[in-house]
């Protein structure tokens, strides 16, 4: 266990994931900063974040989830967790929600060894999560700062009515903007807002990109593990940024040149040599052993080709861009058109879609112990999506930060028996095909 | 011997909660041709529009008794155990006679359950309740308003009638009196709980979730009286609050054993949609209005909504406590309930601070043993009435 480890630690580098360790870096120093430069610090949630808004009042946005994924990653959340339930945090609940408050018990020491100062206002975009609420009461009580509460219209029906979007384009004139300019002691400024809604739009012009070339056989990227440094960018800090557009065009040269030179993915010991199953995965990945992970698709040469968790701060690929003509209504189209902002049926309707678009072999299911907004119903997502496409599916268990639910061993094994069942039903298929 | 009144009650209402295949609706709907009857799951859900359309109102809180065999198939192990008993009474056929179902938002294992009911259930009506859930009340009334009126439309297309503003002040008024009467029983619980033990009060609230609200009434009525005037005395008991069990609720038996070891229930979340709206709704005006205003300024604290005050989380014990005149609190959740476990650290540390003896506690819907939960809840009742004074 310690060696496979130790080899995927020394993984191999894209030049983009280089230059967005270096936008993080940066923006976490800014970060340790903050109290000193004045620059107000915002926390709000990834699933309608309003980046642009919060970066037009120069403002500096943390973003929890990703705090805990990356403390999942670098080994800490274990600490943080206990901690947490120490405290009196229910084993039962989010290890997002318990990680982050046991990394603010511990200084708050971020991810890259610096200090996340205290928030000066908490963002709570409540978009496609119940527990979202619950985290920013927690730390509102914690930093003792204010919050101020984004309620976005769940799509129940499928769909966004004319006057939910009013009742979201009402409260973020009315509580989210008034609740800015205090902290910051600007003035809304559309103007700013626009123009960075713009660099928005070329981001995710360029993300889209991305993200379809793995409609190519082989596809150049993995839209699942690789996705998750993709949209680390647009989905934090950097959306309406122009380190986020410049970010965007060096990854999109990027997979142009492997998709030119007819390469495959890099995983975490280097490029893919064969594409031999194309893979839709639903659910969030797991965090604490991410590589391990990712290596064992690797391993079987199973290149994941779409997937729902990239498209949890934003389904750009079914078309939604930012309209920088209408900054706050497309904000709102924005938090309720996540993907956890949709209901069950719409969620078969985008995997079936995917799985279709991109000509895949199957699809699979990681479902985390900790998050009903994705985890409860995926059992029930597994059987519609098969019986609607005919293509296997298969369904691992793990948790997001927590390492106690990743069993290597037992998702390994299911991994291994899905990709059979696959492989059997392509051979049958062949001999059907050659016997007619 | 003919049995007491409130024996009769007591065992009509058990008749009731013991029965799988709510049969007291399927009568309702016999007695009533050509009407039809919506779901609503926990923990609110605007009973009024349901009952103005003509419709009857079945509370879907699951059951623990249920031997759960299609239920699983639906859910991980880390997901509560309410909507396995919900599924499985669905696709069992129990609730076939529904022809609409209300799912609000309690959490997203409910609001999820929704978007499941759309597709095992195509042909009847499901509608997911946006509770709004904004600090600023005139923007949030506005919001639920128009939710209301949508279903209010819908509902009644589904039952076939024209849901009038007329037809709605009705159902609002005969709602303000079923809080009223539930509000009755609570307090004279509060005042003298030896005169309505929690079990036979859940019972009858239990009851009162799938028959005609004119009918649990009418009962509640009948128990209030003679509850009133029992010659039941007082026991050396400590009054505790149960708090969490909002949703997925309690199997009967942990009620019973929490005041067999030794507490008397003051206060309680079960079945909180009841009690959810704490003022009565206005009757005159426009009723959509009224039932979103009366929402937005009287609902009460709980979990499943957004506290906009920064101490509101942790004062509410200590509230809570004073108004009931309680010893001590229960924290008493479904397992895997986020709403519950999740707000549990901050309203115990309230609780604490402000000296409010407190445990904790977990349970399932179809928990069978009760020894442990019974050692707690003595130990914690002796410990109060030992110490409690002192400290």
């Amino acid at each position: 266990m310690s060696d496979q480890k130790t080899k995927i630690q020394e993984a191999h580098k894209d030049e983009s994931m280089v230059i967005q360790k270096e936008m993080i870096a940066e923006h976490y120093k800014r970060l340790e900063r903050a109290p000193e430069t004045k620059e107000p610090v915002v926390y709000t949630f990834v699933p309608g974040n309003l980046t642009e808004l919060i970066r037009s009042f120069g403002c500096l946005p943390v973003l929890p989830e990703i705090n805990a994924l990356q403390s999942g990653m670098r080994g800490k959340s274990r600490g943080y967790i206990a901690e947490a339930e120490k405290r009196g945090h229910s084993e039962d609940v989010c290890t997002y929600v318990k990680c982050d408050i046991g990394m603010a018990m511990a200084g708050n020491i971020g991810p890259t060894g610096t200090k996340i100062p205290k928030p000066d206002l908490l963002l709570l975009s409540y978009t496609g999560c119940y527990t979202f609420m619950k985290w920013f009461e927690l730390l509102r009580e914690e930093y003792d700062c204010p919050c101020v509460f984004l309620h976005v219209p769940y799509q129940g029906d499928g769909e966004i009515e004319p006057e939910h979007r009013e009742y979201m384009i009402k409260q973020i004139k009315d509580e989210v903007i008034p609740a800015l300019e205090k902290i910051s002691g600007r003035k809304y400024d559309e103007d700013a807002l626009k123009e960075r809604l713009r660099l928005s739009v070329k981001a995710e012009d360029d993300l889209v990109w991305v993200l379809q070339s793995a409609m190519n056989k082989p596809s150049p990227i993995d839209a699942y593990f690789g996705a998750v440094y993709y949209v680390g960018p647009i989905f934090s800090a950097f959306r309406g940024t122009e380190e986020g557009v410049n970010y965007y065009k060096a990854l999109r040269r990027e997979v142009q040149g492997r998709l030119d030179a007819g390469l495959g993915p890099v995983a975490p010991k280097g490029p893919m040599a064969e594409e031999k199953y194309r893979l839709v995965v639903e659910g969030p990945p797991n965090w604490t052993h991410f590589r391990e992970f990712w290596q064992m698709f690797a391993d079987e040469n199973a290149v994941v080709v779409a997937s729902t968790y990239s498209k949890v701060g934003g389904t750009y690929d079914f078309g939604f861009r930012h309209n920088p003509d209408d900054p706050l209504g497309t904000m709102g189209d924005y938090c309720a058109g996540c993907y956890t902002n949709h209901n069950l049926p719409g969620r078969i309707d985008m995997l079936c879609q995917y799985l279709q678009d991109y000509e895949a072999d199957g699809f699979l299911i990681n479902s985390v112990k900790s998050c009903n907004s994705f985890s409860a119903g995926q059992l029930m997502i597994l059987r519609e999506v098969e019986k609607r496409t005919g293509l296997p599916g298969g369904f691992i268990e793990s948790d997001l930060v927590d390492p106690r639910y990743f069993s290597a061993a037992n998702i390994k094994n299911r991994l291994e028996s899905y990709l059979q069942m696959v492989e059997a039903r392509r051979v049958g298929a062949s001999q059907k095909g050659m016997s007619a | 011997m003919t049995p007491s009144p409130r024996t009769q009650i007591v065992d009509w209402a058990t008749e009731i909660f013991e029965d799988l295949d709510f049969t007291a609706s399927m009568k309702w709907l016999d007695d009533h041709p050509g009407s039809k009857a919506a779901g609503f799951l926990p923990v609110y859900a605007p009973k009024e529009i349901i009952h103005a359309a003509g419709m009857l109102p079945v509370g879907i809180h699951g059951n623990g008794a249920i031997e759960i065999i299609r239920g699983d198939a639906y859910y991980q192990s880390y997901i509560c155990h309410l909507p396995r008993s919900v599924v499985e009474l669905a696709e069992s056929g129990r609730l076939d006679f529904l022809s609409a179902a209300l799912f609000p938002s309690t959490c997203d294992v409910i609001r999820n359950l929704s978007g499941m009911w759309q597709i095992m259930f195509p042909d009847i009506y499901v509608r997911y309740l946006d509770l709004p859930q904004v600090a600023d009340p005139v923007l949030g009334a506005k919001f639920w308003q128009r939710e209301l009126n949508v279903i209010r439309e819908e509902l009644g297309r589904v039952a076939g009638v024209n849901i009038s503003d007329e037809r709605l002040r009705a159902s609002i008024a005969v709602y303000n009196e079923v809080r009223e009467v539930i509000g009755q029983l609570y307090d004279l619980r509060n005042r003298q709980p030896w005169k309505v033990p929690t079990e036979e009060l859940y019972l009858l609230l239990r009851a009162g979730e799938v028959v005609a609200p004119e009918v649990f009434m009418e009962k509640a009525r009948t128990y209030l009286l003679a509850a009133e005037t029992s010659g039941e005395h007082i026991k050396d008991r400590t009054r505790v609050i149960i708090v969490g069990s909002f949703c997925e609720q309690p199997p009967l038996g942990l009620i019973k054993t929490i005041e067999r070891a030794g507490c008397y229930i003051v206060d309680d979340d079960f079945l909180a949609g009841n009690r959810f709206l704490t003022d009565a709704v206005p009757v005159e005006g426009d009723p959509a209005a009224n039932l979103a205003t009366t929402f937005t300024s009287s609902a009460i604290k709980t979990s499943v909504l957004y506290e906009p005050d920064p101490d509101g989380k942790k004062n509410l014990m200590q509230q809570r406590a004073k108004a009931a005149g309680a010893d001590g609190i229960i924290f008493c959740a479904a397992s895997f309930c986020d709403p519950a476990l999740l707000d549990r650290p901050m309203l115990r540390d309230g609780a604490e601070k402000a000296g409010i003896p407190c445990i904790a506690f977990k349970f399932a819907e179809n928990s069978g043993q009760f020894q442990q939960f019974r050692e707690q809840a003595g130990t914690f009742s002796d410990s109060i009435k030992l110490w409690g004074e002192a400290s």
